[in-house]
């Protein structure tokens, strides 16, 4: 019997058992409802909402790492800013999809504005000319208010601000996830990737299916060198894989240190095993560069403002910054 | 459920990367040293470090007839670990699952396995304040003798994410012990010139904030680092670092607390 879909949770019952929709297995299963009723239904209408709602944006790229605290929104901070500066006539957008813990309005320097909901939808926070933002951390009412949510309600968010923010014509949307391999990842992907699809009339809303037809550009991999870090980046990879969503590349964080005093190198986050680079040659996927660990990348993040904007002289972050731009941008054209 | 353990730790941070499983493998490893019974639970299902930083990455679970059986550390069976990573195939294996899945292997984690009498048992926890938190205070409320330790890192963007966190133990009823602040300065091994990389102070500042006790400051410390991986402990083979004496101090304070509780 091969009618249970591989993206099923373990012990499906299958789409045509009995059981479909009724097995302890089924329960929090996306599809559990229409397994149940029997009959093969429609596609999920916010698929069709979502890629109505994304066919003006040209590049969608995932923002992943297995692991936390590794740079994820800060790296996607610096890529907006940088794309944004690189083409001044094209508009770049950032979606915080880290319910949990959003820090694009801090990074970003846009903590406590306001968005607006209108006829065609939420409208995002403008950083800059072509730079626009939406994130949860607009929505929450004081800095120590927390989402207490379990993954359905957070899947529930996550549609909506893939479907109902009005981008208007985007280049490049950047989506900023949370650490792991779990609801918010699974949504993502499947929901971004189906806004490429045109036909979409199947009753399994399967995440590999609708990725076929390639709406999200690719995965962008956040690393950092040491080996407890890189253990949970295999697994983000081995998601991306299993999903079929397509890796970008890698980009290792914090790989030296470079002291502002005696000017010397240093490993703050000894790469025990090689670092990133051993690690995108086992498993065959492209290092885009490494930025080093900089204090002042971090002030940067703290207050708001632009690294780009402070101009240190001579900074390596901005060297390695460039080269990791010129890979993304090739990456993304060469698909188009 | 664990009726048999005196104290239950759980080592919690809204913010990932902030060194929760450092802290809560090197706690385990000061507590075991300083001559307690100790578990150490990793719920974090979809990136456990903690055996890869016990060097246990190829052990198995057993099942006793009382339950899981714990893989342990060492042969007195002082330090008994249990772990998702234990379960999965390659190391490389994603656990892609949505939440009631987690929510139902965590409470096999917190129900079935035997860790006969201990004195603590730390939780690590992934980052966050969603379906495996939910679970493991939904589990613990009725617990008396559990209490946690929040991990930040100095700089604002991470304090923003622990506020959260302290919000979800204060609406879950869980007390809080008080805060850690690791990664707070960089000593270079050159010049030894310390560089505040992610800042600093902020997880003092925090505790005033949020009254909360401020448990102490961990510096960055690549010697510490490479203990990962090696199932070390850092108050053994680094005894005169500032890691083992904020360590030391907090078992202190740890062991107080059991004696005045029980």
């Amino acid at each position: 019997m091969s009618n249970i879909p591989e993206n099923a949770p373990n012990h499906c019952p299958g789409t045509q058992s009995e059981d479909a929709g009724k097995a302890s297995a089924c329960a929090g299963c996306p599809n559990q409802n229409i397994c149940a009723s029997g009959v093969p239904a429609g596609p999920d209408p916010a698929i069709e909402l979502i890629k109505n709602r994304l066919s003006n944006v040209k590049h969608k790229i995932l923002v992943l790492s297995g692991k936390g605290g590794v740079g994820k929104s800060t790296l996607t901070s610096l890529l907006g800013h940088g794309l944004a500066a690189r083409f001044p006539d094209k508009n770049i957008g950032i979606l915080d999809a880290d319910i949990c813990g959003p820090s694009q309005p801090r990074m970003l320097g846009v903590r406590g504005e306001q968005v607006h909901y209108s006829g065609s939808g939420w409208s995002p926070v403008y950083v800059g000319d072509n730079l626009s933002l939406m994130s949860i951390g607009f929505l929450l009412g004081s800095p120590d208010d927390a989402v207490i949510w379990r993954g359905p309600k957070k899947n529930g968010m996550i549609k909506q601000f893939l479907s109902e923010v009005e981008w208007g014509e985007l280049d490049y949307l950047l989506i900023d996830t949370p650490p792991g391999t779990s609801d918010e990842h699974l949504w993502g992907v499947h929901y971004v990737a189906g806004a490429g699809v045109s036909g979409t009339s199947d009753e399994h809303l399967s995440a590999v299916q609708y990725l076929s037809g390639a709406g999200l550009s690719g995965a962008l991999v956040v690393s950092t060198p040491q080996e407890v870090a890189l253990l949970d980046v295999r697994k983000e990879l081995n998601f991306c894989r299993k999903l079929d969503v397509r890796v970008l590349g890698v980009v290792e964080n914090m790989a030296v240190f470079v002291c502002p005093n005696c000017k010397s190198r240093s490993e703050v986050f000894p790469a025990t095993t090689g670092g990133a680079a051993a690690m995108c040659e086992e498993l065959e996927v492209p290092l885009l560069g490494a930025l080093p660990l900089e204090p002042l990348l971090a002030r940067a993040a703290d207050s708001g403002h632009s690294y780009l904007q402070l101009q240190p002289p001579g900074s390596q972050t901005l060297v390695a910054m460039d080269q990791i731009l010129d890979k993304i941008v090739a990456a993304c054209e060469s698909t188009s | 459920m664990l009726e048999n353990v005196k104290s239950v730790i759980l080592v919690l941070s809204g913010k990932g990367g902030v060194g929760k499983s450092t802290v809560s493998t090197q706690l385990a490893l000061t507590l075991k040293e300083r001559g307690f019974k100790v578990g150490l639970l990793d719920v974090d299902l979809c990136g456990p470090s903690v055996p890869h930083i016990l060097n246990l990455e190829n052990e198995n679970i057993h099942q006793g007839t009382d339950g899981w059986v714990p893989v342990y550390l060492d042969k007195e069976q002082r330090l008994g670990v249990m772990s998702i990573g234990f379960l999965l195939k390659s190391r490389n294996d994603a656990v892609v699952w949505r939440g009631p899945k987690k929510t139902a292997m965590i409470k096999q984690f917190l129900e079935d396995v035997y860790w006969q009498d201990l004195d603590f048992l730390v939780i690590d926890t992934p980052p966050g304040t969603s379906d495996e938190h939910i679970t493991v205070m939904e589990n613990l409320r009725q617990i008396p003798q559990c209490s946690a330790i929040i991990v930040t890192t100095p700089q604002e963007v991470a304090i923003e994410d622990v506020r959260k966190e302290i919000t979800f133990c204060r609406k879950t009823g869980i007390s809080i012990l008080g805060i850690i602040e690791n990664m707070s300065g960089y000593q270079c091994p050159t010049c030894n010139e310390c560089t505040n990389i992610f800042s600093s102070g902020g997880g003092k500042s925090l505790a005033e904030i949020s009254k909360l006790q401020f448990l102490g400051c961990l510096p960055i410390d690549a010697r510490v680092g490479k203990l990962a991986g090696q199932g070390l402990a850092a108050v053994k083979e680094l005894p005169d670092s500032t890691t083992s004496k904020v360590l030391n101090d907090l078992v202190t304070v740890l062991a107080e607390s059991i004696q005045n509780g029980s």
